[in-house]
């Protein structure tokens, strides 16, 4: 068993050379550098794959999104925990923060617009931060209010950007009602039927989504870029 | 009746109890790190209630000393489900303390909401989460073995509020060193309010007060919690800005 150990810690701290691996061992090892939060090597990655004649767009959704989206699963099932995912999203970062300006080149047509944002009295922003990341990575144009985001912000934000969907995160059980407030106004004033509205936090539930009116509640960052788009695409064939 | 509280109230749990004619309640803990797992915590009480009820404990009144604690809703689902087992003859009522989590008990519902109006970007802090922040906070949340994520927890907030449960006296002294120095770990003003048990201690002793009045006619009335005003008053600010 002690030689087992030896041989393993060894292995352990081998560097590996990413440029030796082909395509199909490089997109594995980043899955795992990403799962452990390894950023530099998530930038050499990158670049490695886009080097090697790689579109932006597939090294974001076969490398960055897909290894995130083992991590969201993981997170949801208590294998990982808030530090691990935390620095697998700074990770993502530091990969998108290459890709970011190719997307922008290659002029691709979002998927749809979203405006996301921390309601009224809520600071906190983890969250909503990986959800934007996992939209962004799904194709969307993000537009981030930030936090404490009061119904004006999210109207002004509205009717400036046109987004298809409207995305509140809240991860407190005292503010998380506020979710309503700006439902209820989008009804007073008649926009309801503009926006899909998806919301999404802590102590939220599916339960509370559908009290507070609306379209989705999210349990994760993954879940709530595979219903963004899923509720587009099933807007667009209804109005088809 | 049976108190099953978080590990992180053990201490709050037992003075309460053990402050006079409280001395037939059982008092249970479950870790404290379920703190930083919500979604564990009614499993876990489920868990222990069976455990109990193996070994022959078994109870009319069962009191969970949580509040919400970012369980989305599954300990008053768990709670409802007890109820509805105790009104068809099967099993002990069960209810928790209300709020939202230890910090809006401890403060009360409406000082709390003052304080979160006031400043929404506070990090709160108990008796019990100052003593331990090194092993909940900095290792805990992994802050320790990477410093870059201090930023992404702590980045939007702008000071600390501990929230004591212990009266001005050495012990106190000691739990404002370990919350200023949890607060300059995180470069943030320092206030503090004391609180004493606040709701955890007047649904204590409401939830208890049947049996206890029946049992012991005579019991020493239970101590008072200090009221919002008090509290308003007490509160006092304890600049120690930090260099980020």
């Amino acid at each position: 068993m002690a030689d087992a150990a030896t041989v393993d810690s060894a292995d352990a701290d081998e560097e590996i050379d990413l440029s030796a691996l082909d395509d199909d061992d490089l997109i594995a090892q980043m899955h795992d550098d990403l799962y452990d939060g390894l950023g530099p090597e998530i930038v050499e990655g990158t670049e490695l794959l886009l080097g090697r004649g790689w579109g932006a767009d597939k090294v974001l959704n076969e490398a960055l999104v897909e290894a995130m989206r083992i991590v969201g699963i993981d997170f949801r099932d208590g294998i990982l925990f808030v530090p691990e995912v935390l620095l697998a999203a700074n990770a993502m970062k530091a990969g998108m923060e290459v890709l970011r300006p190719l997307l922008a080149e290659t002029g691709a047509e979002p998927i749809g617009k979203i405006v996301i944002g921390t309601v009224k009295g809520d600071i906190h922003d983890i969250g909503k931060n990986l959800v934007g990341m996992m939209l962004e990575g799904a194709g969307f144009e993000v537009v981030d209010l930030g936090i404490n985001t009061d119904v004006d912000e999210f109207l002004g934000a509205l009717a400036e950007h046109r987004p298809d969907i409207l995305g509140m995160s809240a991860l407190l059980t005292t503010t998380m009602p506020y979710m309503k407030v700006v439902v209820d106004t989008l009804i007073e004033q008649g926009l309801r039927d503009d926006y899909l509205v998806i919301v999404g936090g802590a102590p939220l539930n599916q339960e509370f989504g559908e009290a507070v009116g609306a379209d989705a509640y999210c349990r994760d960052a993954a879940v709530a870029a595979e219903t963004a788009t899923d509720l587009i695409k099933a807007r667009r064939a209804a109005a088809a | 009746m049976l108190v099953l509280g978080c590990g992180a109230l053990a201490n709050e749990l037992r003075a309460i109890v053990g402050s006079g004619g409280l001395e037939h309640i059982d008092v249970e803990c479950l870790p404290a790190k379920l703190h930083n797992r919500p979604a564990l915590i009614a499993p876990e009480v489920r868990a222990r209630l069976n455990r109990l009820a193996q070994q022959g404990r078994t109870y009319e009144r069962v009191l969970l000393g949580y509040g919400d604690c970012g369980s989305a809703g599954a300990i008053d689902d768990l709670c409802a489900e007890f109820e509805r087992a105790h009104a068809a003859g099967d099993g002990p009522s069960m209810t928790r303390v209300p709020g939202a989590h230890c910090y809006e008990f401890f403060a009360t519902a409406p000082l709390f909401a003052e304080m979160s109006e006031a400043e929404p970007a506070t990090f709160y802090l108990t008796d019990y989460l100052a003593r331990h922040f090194d092993l909940l906070v900095w290792q805990g949340l992994g802050i320790a073995d990477h410093p870059e994520l201090a930023e992404l927890y702590f980045g939007n907030y702008r000071r600390v509020v501990l929230l004591t449960q212990t009266p001005d006296g050495a012990q106190r002294a000691r739990i404002e060193a370990c919350a200023r120095a949890g607060a300059d770990r995180l470069g943030l003003p320092l206030e503090i309010v004391e609180t004493g048990y606040g709701e955890l201690e007047t649904t204590l002793t409401s939830v208890a007060a049947p049996r206890r009045n029946t049992a012991t006619p005579d019991v020493t009335a239970p101590r008072r919690s200090t009221v919002p005003s008090e509290l308003a008053a007490s509160r006092r600010s304890d600049e120690h800005q930090v260099p980020a």
